[in-house]
């Protein structure tokens, strides 16, 4: 079997702990949880961290706290499969609960985090294999070589950004509590990314996401539709999470947001506002759906025809704006 | 019957559900080394040094070889041994082993395999079949075949073509793609060897532990001997572990060299290297019927992408032609195939061996004829299904044939023609054949294909037999039958299977053909033990032996127990010993060793599937799959492999692809390589026939393979019902069912797939008088 090179596991007490741990080690360590992202890594060596810092363990990441304000905070910490059987979560934020059951397979939800989903590796079929295999076909910027192989003539790289979970709480405007050694701060989902496959996120190596932060639900209606091969296990490879409160039958304020097609979760703003003021009729959804979908621009670096995933986004955007509008939401 | 035909549970469930079955890799012995292989990342090069020097400075590494160390060549077919344990002038596909390290632990050995130096000369890689036709760029990949990079080449002619198509009032002409995919086990293949007082044992998932003796023997200069193949219990194998491996030869030769066991387990990564799974295959078919449908003749044209070496191919070849005939009278047949080699890794036999694709395109021509006749597509098959007790143009022996009942049952379980009838919905319907049992060996010889032995001692049975259960249940077939004839139950019977050493030769599990023939062989030994334990109950009891009853545990009025001992008191010693060869089946003409079979199964699928025209993605509903077993010897085994082939049918028709960019492979992982999911399997219901085949132990068949193969057109059938497009090409992803509807949108053919078949310079049919015609000769 592939077998994983050898690493320092730390084992800290709290998550300022964590953070310094990291801070000393001046990025060659990285956080783990779950570890269903990073430790298939570790064995294709896409990853060569000389430590690994534990925070799976950490109690004060293990729990789903509801706020005085009728918010929610979520430890980074939480499995997918805790989030899933949340009866309130669901009720609350329901495109966000489906996100989170949409995540791999069930015993991977047992182990994966909500964190770690936040913060999952861009994904890129290039990238995704083993050492001899990458070796075989040529390095690539993100790991050991020195160009993008899905566009050899683009200075960047183009990794997918494959988090379920990162576009339904940008449309829920989530937040994450960051703590590094310096101290916390608090920074909306949406600011936690940023368009490059390698440097994806703007979490500084040695701060730790700690808390997923929900405002009150406040009429906030949500929905996540996923787009993969198969009805589990994999990564998506398009998505949709529609945000939409709703007054007398019109949209009063929408976000729409992307997943599985660029290396980041893309805010769909021009057709979210084009619903404004609207009934969700099929002329407002099929506008807004092919509004949503320009910007896309899937390259043929995951699964299936790229061509084929473009098309489908106005699909993806249109379920997703249906469901969201549909009652119990 | 007292156990056979009784969903009784398999002999081995207990440990295998339990985790207590020690498959290869959980075989650890005293001072065991582990190996790792050096592969090739170029697709194509010329080997000019390979420099193991910084491997053997590596703590803990023990040994490190290279092709010098592994000259001989081997291959499955006597006609191609064109394989290397390590190659050691030319690596032909991505994962080509070049060397192999073995050392204390399989980290150390990976670490030296990185401290190996190999200098090469890459060449241009050939990729695709057309590439394989045209002059090649550098050498061609192998010394022999060609013209180009052409392996294999075979053309048949049986009956009157020119006057068939002449009677035909339609004629017509398809182009048909079916992509490779792999077998996908869960276990990856492993084996361990060990040499010891001269003896070399070597452990291995593999399928056919006798053909790998063979091999190993060759390889290592021992004789047969002198080597033992024990093959150990099997997480799947689908075919994927029918050759002999690079790895079982090089972990023989660094047990001899090192003189401690040695381990290989191959990563996921490298069993998609090893592969040995589908052909990729074009078709090409034009067929003539008569206004009714029935067909008048017909020629069938096939290229299959064959990888880097000869595996099976030359027989894979000649199966993408041979069983047609097994379902369809088709009164003149022409076929042509060729098998061409790429710097891919190399295919051989999955499921279905060369049958399913062309399988695919014969199941889908049809229904293009009947939907061309204005017929109904069930009714077409009907008017051309053979008859039992018949011989096929190419002289295929046709006994039991259910044809027409799983025809009814599974379009009457099904409601095929009460379906619903509207856009998005639909059903396919399809039927194939397949054998119990290829009637030749693979190496030209008339020993029998099975053997089985049965020791009686201290009141208890042991049978021996080379058989080797690979999860499909050969050994409660074994125990099954040796129960039934002593009147015991499976699981009072010890096996000793899968063992050269041990047992007595079965040629593998392969083509089907285990419950058949190492079925027969035991029935053999166990009606041959069995008359002898009668005769000594009877003078005991002091009547005839035709009173004494059989059952429960009793031999007439003695217990089992008791009679084994006065049979021992009499005789001493006591061993019966049974065997099987196939009768001698082959038609008069060159090529015809592929095809014949002592008995043939028969499938029949309804699919019923969703289809999006929006987004082209399908949704199979349900299966319906009736088969002709023959007889159940269990028909939870029998279930359970058609449930398998159902599954394997729907992956091959939806989503698995062995699919290459630039000459390497694209996606050499479980995650990647998609295959169906819990979740994308849907509900199977299947139905049994039984012809009570003449020739079957108890008259069973086969259902190992067949059930697969109606599973994959049928689908692609239903797709049409559903939104009115041909996709004629597997697997039929979403956006091939989109561009087959954009296709009807701009009024071109409603169709996804290849538009041509390439000209390929067939050697002269050998033409062949069909069976009728030879017989008036004489």
């Amino acid at each position: 079997m592939l077998r994983l090179k050898p690493f320092k596991y730390l084992r800290p007490s709290t998550v300022e702990e964590a953070a310094s741990l990291a801070a000393e080690l001046n990025g060659e360590a990285m956080m783990v949880a779950g570890g269903t992202d990073l430790v298939p890594k570790l064995k294709r060596r896409q990853m060569e961290p000389s430590a690994l810092i534990g925070i799976g363990h950490l109690e004060e990441l293990k729990s789903v706290d509801h706020l005085s304000d009728g918010g929610v905070s979520i430890g980074a910490a939480v499995t997918l499969s805790k989030v899933v059987g949340d009866g309130e979560l669901l009720q609350r934020y329901p495109g966000y609960v489906r996100a989170a059951s949409l995540v791999s397979s069930p015993p991977l939800r047992n182990l994966g985090t909500i964190g770690g989903n936040l913060l999952v590796d861009t994904r890129c079929n290039y990238y995704d294999m083993t050492y001899e295999w990458r070796q075989a076909v040529g390095f690539c910027l993100k790991k050991d070589g020195d160009i993008c192989r899905v566009a050899p003539s683009s200075p960047r790289c183009w990794a997918v950004s494959s988090s379920d979970t990162a576009p339904v709480a940008i449309a829920l405007d989530a937040s994450v509590v960051l703590v590094g050694p310096e101290g916390r701060r608090e920074v909306p989902v949406s600011s936690l990314y940023q368009d490059d496959g390698i440097r994806y996120t703007t979490k500084q190596p040695d701060e730790v996401v700690a808390f997923l932060h929900f405002p009150p639900k406040d009429g906030w209606r949500s929905s996540y539709v996923k787009l993969r091969r198969r009805g589990s296990i994999d990564f998506p490879i398009g998505g949709a999470a529609a945000a939409l409160r709703l007054q007398d039958g019109l949209v009063t304020e929408a976000r729409i947001v992307l997943s599985g097609v660029a290396s980041h979760p893309v805010i769909a703003e021009e057709a979210a506002s084009c619903l404004i003021g609207r009934h969700l009729d099929d002329d407002a959804i099929t506008e807004a759906s092919e509004k949503a979908a320009k910007p896309a621009k899937p390259l043929d670096n995951t699964d299936l025809a790229y061509t084929w995933r473009k098309r489908m986004v106005k699909h993806l955007v249109s379920q997703a704006i249906t469901e969201a509008a549909a009652p119990g939401r | 019957m007292r156990v056979v035909g009784k969903p009784l549970p398999k002999v081995d469930v207990r440990a295998k559900v339990t985790g207590s079955t020690l498959y290869a890799d959980d075989l650890v012995l005293p001072d065991m080394l582990f190996c790792k292989l050096l592969r090739s990342p170029h697709p194509y090069a010329r080997i000019k040094r390979v420099d193991v020097r910084g491997a053997l400075e590596v703590e803990g590494v023990v040994a490190a070889i290279t092709g010098d160390d592994l000259p001989i060549k081997y291959g499955i077919l006597p006609v191609t041994q064109d394989e290397h344990a390590l190659e050691n002038e030319k690596v032909r596909y991505v994962g080509d082993p070049v060397a192999a390290v073995a050392a204390y632990d399989e980290e150390t050995a990976a670490l030296a395999c990185e401290r190996i130096v190999v200098e090469y000369e890459v060449l241009h890689p050939v990729t695709s079949i057309e590439e394989a036709l045209s002059e090649p760029v550098d050498e061609p990949i192998h010394d022999y075949g060609g013209p180009a990079n052409i392996h294999k080449m075979a053309a048949l002619a049986f009956g009157d073509l020119e006057s068939g198509f002449a009677q035909a009032d339609h004629i017509r002409e398809d182009v048909f793609f079916y992509e490779g995919n792999t077998h996908l086990p869960m276990e990856e293949h492993s084996a361990i060897a060990s040499y010891v007082d001269g003896k070399l044992t070597l452990w291995s998932s593999t399928q056919t532990p006798h053909y790998v003796h063979r091999a190993v023997s060759k390889v290592m200069g021992l004789p047969m001997s002198a080597v033992r193949i024990v093959a150990t219990p099997h997480g799947g194998g689908f075919g994927g572990k029918t050759d002999p491996f690079s790895h079982e030869m090089v972990v023989c030769k660094l047990a001899m060299v090192t003189g401690k066991p040695v381990k290989c387990t191959l990563t996921r990564e490298e069993v998609f290297y090893a592969h040995r799974g589908r052909h990729p295959v074009l078709m090409w078919v034009r067929t003539g019927v008569k206004r009714d449908g029935k067909i008048t003749a017909m020629h069938f044209k096939t290229a299959l992408d064959g990888g880097a070496y000869g595996s099976y191919g030359v027989a894979t070849t000649f199966y993408t032609g041979a069983l047609q005939t097994a379902t369809y009278d088709i009164p003149a047949y022409r076929f042509e195939g060729a098998r061409v080699f790429t710097n891919k890794a190399p295919c051989g036999p999955k499921r279905g061996h060369g049958t399913p694709q062309p399988r695919f395109a014969l199941e889908l021509h049809l229904d293009k004829i009947a939907e061309d006749l204005g017929l109904d597509p069930v009714e077409v098959r009907r008017r051309n299904y053979v008859k039992p007790n018949t011989t096929t143009v190419n002289w295929l022996r046709i006994t039991s044939c259910g044809l027409e009942e799983i025809t009814n049952r599974v379009i009457q379980a099904s409601g095929y023609h009460r379906r619903r009838r509207v856009e998005g919905h639909g059903m396919g319907f399809a039927v194939a054949s397949y054998l119990s049992g290829a009637g030749l060996p693979i190496y030209w010889n008339k020993l029998p294909h099975s053997e089985c032995q049965l020791k009686l001692d201290r009141g208890g049975v042991t049978a021996y037999c080379g058989a080797t259960d690979i999860g499909q249940g050969s050994d409660t077939v074994i125990a099954t039958v040796v129960a039934e004839e002593l009147g015991l139950w499976p699981s009072d019977i010890r096996l000793v299977t899968g063992d050269t050493g041990l047992a007595p030769v079965d040629l593998g599990s392969y083509s089907s053909r285990v419950t058949f023939m190492a079925g027969n062989a035991a029935l053999d030994a166990a009606r041959k033990l069995r008359d002898l334990l009668v005769e000594v109950a009877a003078e005991s009891m002091g009547c005839s032996p035709g009173e004494v009853e059989v059952g429960d545990g009793k031999i007439g009025a003695l217990s089992f127990e008791e009679t084994a001992q006065l049979a021992q008191e009499r005789y001493g010693a006591i061993s019966t010993a049974g065997s099987y060869r196939p009768p001698d089946l082959a038609g008069p003409y060159k090529g015809s060793g592929v095809g014949p079979s002592p008995a043939y199964s028969y499938s029949a699928a309804v699919v019923d599937l969703d289809a999006d025209s929006k987004t082209g993605i399908v949704q199979v509903n349900k299966v319906w799959l009736a088969h002709d077993i023959g007889r159940s010897i269990n028909p939870i085994s029998v279930r359970g492999q058609v449930e398998g082939g159902v599954y394997m049918g729907l992956g091959e028709a939806l989503m698995e692809e062995q699919a290459y960019r630039k000459a390497l492979h694209k996606q050499p992982s479980m995650l990647d390589y998609k295959s169906l999911t819990f979740v994308d399997m849907p509900e199977v219901e299947t139905i049994l026939v039984e012809t009570n085949d003449p020739e079957g132990p108890y008259g069973a068949k086969e259902v190992g393979q067949g059930p697969l193969l109606p599973v994959v057109p049928a689908v692609a059938s239903a797709i049409h019902d559903a939104l009115g497009v041909w996709v004629d090409q597997v697997p039929i992803t979403p956006d091939k069912v989109l561009k087959a509807l954009d296709a009807k949108v701009k009024g071109e053919a409603p169709r996804f797939g290849p538009k041509s078949f390439p000209d390929i310079p067939y050697p002269q049919c050998i033409k062949v008088d069909p069976p009728h015609v030879a017989t008036q000769a004489v």
